[in-house]
């Protein structure tokens, strides 16, 4: 009667059971830092050292990877030095996956996460970032910590966790061709709010997820953080191991729930009734449908970020900027170099310039409004990124419109929100 | 970290639902290295006008709350980004108890790491904190609350009560006690 996460975390922790509520002390599999966490754990290492302890190396380096991604191409002088940290940093401890900007794959990390395949199914994840949740999808308990825990598990590979409650979100039938699973996932946060599943695990299942494409249920997983969730998960299955199998991974110890697993709560939603949905600022709570909106006039569409520039994203988006140009400043960030370079074999990168649009590196930057492109005082941005808060993607007075691809795309080329349904 | 015992002072009212962890730290300030000082920072787009002198209408300028100790809140505090350098902020400013119907889970485990006390409470229970104009004392031991309208007392998880009451340090008391606080938590299940 456990389900996917209790056992996880019982297998993890070497429990034959668990249940929601219990401490536990896990194993941990894999743990990512990136250029703003790592920074942040090397002070904490500072702290302890200068309360006498000796730090000089970590618990597994293979199982420690990094990412350059928030920072990246540098902004300015403190984050070229903090990269320069990271690299001493890794160095030092012998830590052999750093995915380094303008040396090969480089990304942002919870795509480097599955298009690396640096975690797997049934695996314990943790990462210093509150969107590790991502890598849930592939059917892992993948979760993010502060700075100290990560620091932590870096020198020890064990972290305690409370069990979670977990939500099941349950999608019967396909989602239509004009909706995307971010539609789906801003829905539910609208339903549940950003609390709705504070210290609880999302699962995703159903028919129509089943029938989702891994990186869909990777944007679905992405914004449990966004509802407050500890982690989000889908059970593996083929579409999993043909994923995995095409990057050379045949290897790993799924873990499955009971057939009569336990949720807190059952919902339900019917794919063929889903629209596309646009959360307005300043919360992805605040949804609506994308019609509701055509009114409002648009002077960014912004495609990146761990949640909208995979490669789907950017197919989606293609799909409606071909053969028409954009209205409004556009730009396009595949979330990694991997799939960069498939965007230009598929011939999408030539859609994008044609449209007018620029086509950038892989980066955090703009999607946290710190570099790259941010937003100026009362500019309206729509797109596929995951926050919205005051501010996120630039000055405190801007506003920012969470949408799919497809939403972002379509707006892009009417300069107003709009739905894919409706472009001419 | 100094033990935590007994907290009197005046509350700061935060009167914001949903406060994301840019609000608490601007991304501009998670370049910096080192961990101290984080406190000038501390909500500081809405704590500084442009040219950085300070906007008389945010709380933290009124100089009635200059030397609060305590921070309430509302719903969802420290929604948003894991940036423990929230945390750091919130210490260095001098807040060691945040009182809030809800907080995020990362931002309120990154709390106890830095010696923080964050607290739940009822929506009406926080409303009448709101309104108190009387000093609050929080008292972890006694896990209560008194202010001239409010005597109650509060949850917390105990291995969190036990490492604020004897400031010790979460990494290396989960280092040497971890079994301990397994049991520990079991027996004290709340």
């Amino acid at each position: 009667m456990l389900n996917i996460t209790e056992k996880i975390l019982a297998r993890a922790s070497g429990k034959k059971e668990v249940s929601p509520g219990d401490v536990v002390f896990v194993n941990v599999d894999k743990v990512m830092v990136h250029d703003v966490s790592g920074p942040g754990v090397l002070a904490v290492f500072e702290k302890l050292r200068k309360k006498g302890m000796t730090i000089d190396k970590v618990w597994d380096p293979e199982r420690v990877w990094v990412a350059e991604d928030h920072f990246v191409p540098a902004a300015d002088k403190i984050s070229a030095q903090n990269i320069v940290l990271l690299t001493n940093f890794t160095k030092q401890f012998g830590i052999k996956k750093h995915f380094k900007y303008g040396m090969g794959q480089y990304g942002i990390c919870h795509t480097l996460s599955h298009e690396e395949a640096m975690v797997l199914p049934g695996e314990v994840y943790v990462g210093g970032d509150s969107h590790t949740n991502t890598t849930g999808a592939l059917g892992a308990f993948a979760a993010g910590l502060g700075h100290t825990d990560v620091a932590y598990v870096l020198l020890n590979g064990k972290i305690w966790f409370k069990v979670p409650e977990t939500l099941f979100f349950k999608l019967n039938g396909k989602l239509p061709d004009h909706v995307m699973a971010k539609d789906l996932i801003l829905k539910i946060i609208g339903d549940i709010g950003t609390d709705g599943a504070a210290y609880k695990t999302m699962q995703f299942g159903g028919t129509g997820v089943s029938e989702m494409s891994v990186e869909s249920r990777l944007t679905l997983t992405n914004m449990t953080t966004e509802a407050g969730a500890k982690s989000g998960i889908v059970e593996p299955d083929q579409k999993i191991r043909e994923y995995l199998a095409a990057r050379g991974i045949t290897r790993y110890d799924e873990v499955h729930g009971d057939a009569d697993a336990q949720y807190e709560k059952v919902y339900e939603y019917e794919g063929s009734e889903m629209e596309p949905i646009v959360a307005k600022p300043f919360s992805p709570e605040n949804t609506v449908v994308a019609r509701d909106l055509s009114s409002v006039e648009l002077d960014k569409a912004y495609i990146g970020s761990c949640t909208g520039a995979k490669l789907e994203d950017l197919e989606a988006a293609a799909k409606i900027l071909k053969g028409r140009t954009v209205k409004i400043r556009t730009e396009v960030l595949p979330a990694a170099m991997s799939i960069f370079r498939k965007a230009m074999d598929g011939g999408l990168l030539k859609i994008f310039l044609d449209a007018g649009v620029v086509v950038g590196p892989p980066t955090c930057g703009a999607c946290c409004g710190a570099h790259m492109g941010v937003l100026a005082k009362d500019e309206i941005c729509i797109s596929t990124t995951n926050r919205n808060f005051p501010g996120r993607m630039g000055h405190i007075e801007s506003q920012t419109y969470l949408a799919s691809p497809l939403v972002a795309a379509a707006s892009a080329v009417t300069g107003k929100i709009t739905d894919p349904r409706d472009l001419k | 970290m100094e033990p935590f015992k007994k907290i009197k002072s005046i509350a700061t009212p935060l009167d914001k639902v949903n406060v994301d962890t840019d609000q608490i730290v601007p991304k501009q300030f998670l370049k910096l290295i080192q961990r101290t000082g984080f406190g000038q920072y501390l909500f500081y787009d809405w704590r500084y006008e442009k040219g950085g002198l300070p906007r008389k209408d945010f709380v933290l300028n009124d100089p009635a709350y200059g030397h609060s100790r305590i921070l309430l809140a509302r719903d969802n505090f420290g929604c948003g980004s894991s940036r423990e350098h929230a945390v750091w902020a919130l210490d260095d400013y001098g807040f060691k108890v945040i009182i809030s119907t809800s907080f995020a889970d990362i931002f309120y485990n990154n709390c106890f790491k830095n010696g923080i006390l964050p607290i739940r409470v009822s929506d009406e229970i926080l409303e009448k904190l709101f309104s108190t104009k009387s000093e609050i004392e929080v008292d972890l031991e006694t896990q209560s609350i008194k202010a001239d309208n409010v005597s109650i007392s509060f949850q917390i998880e105990p291995h969190w009560k036990k490492i604020l009451l004897e400031g010790l340090d979460d990494i290396a008391m989960t280092l040497l006690h971890e079994e301990q606080i397994a049991s520990y938590e079991k027996s004290h299940k709340i």
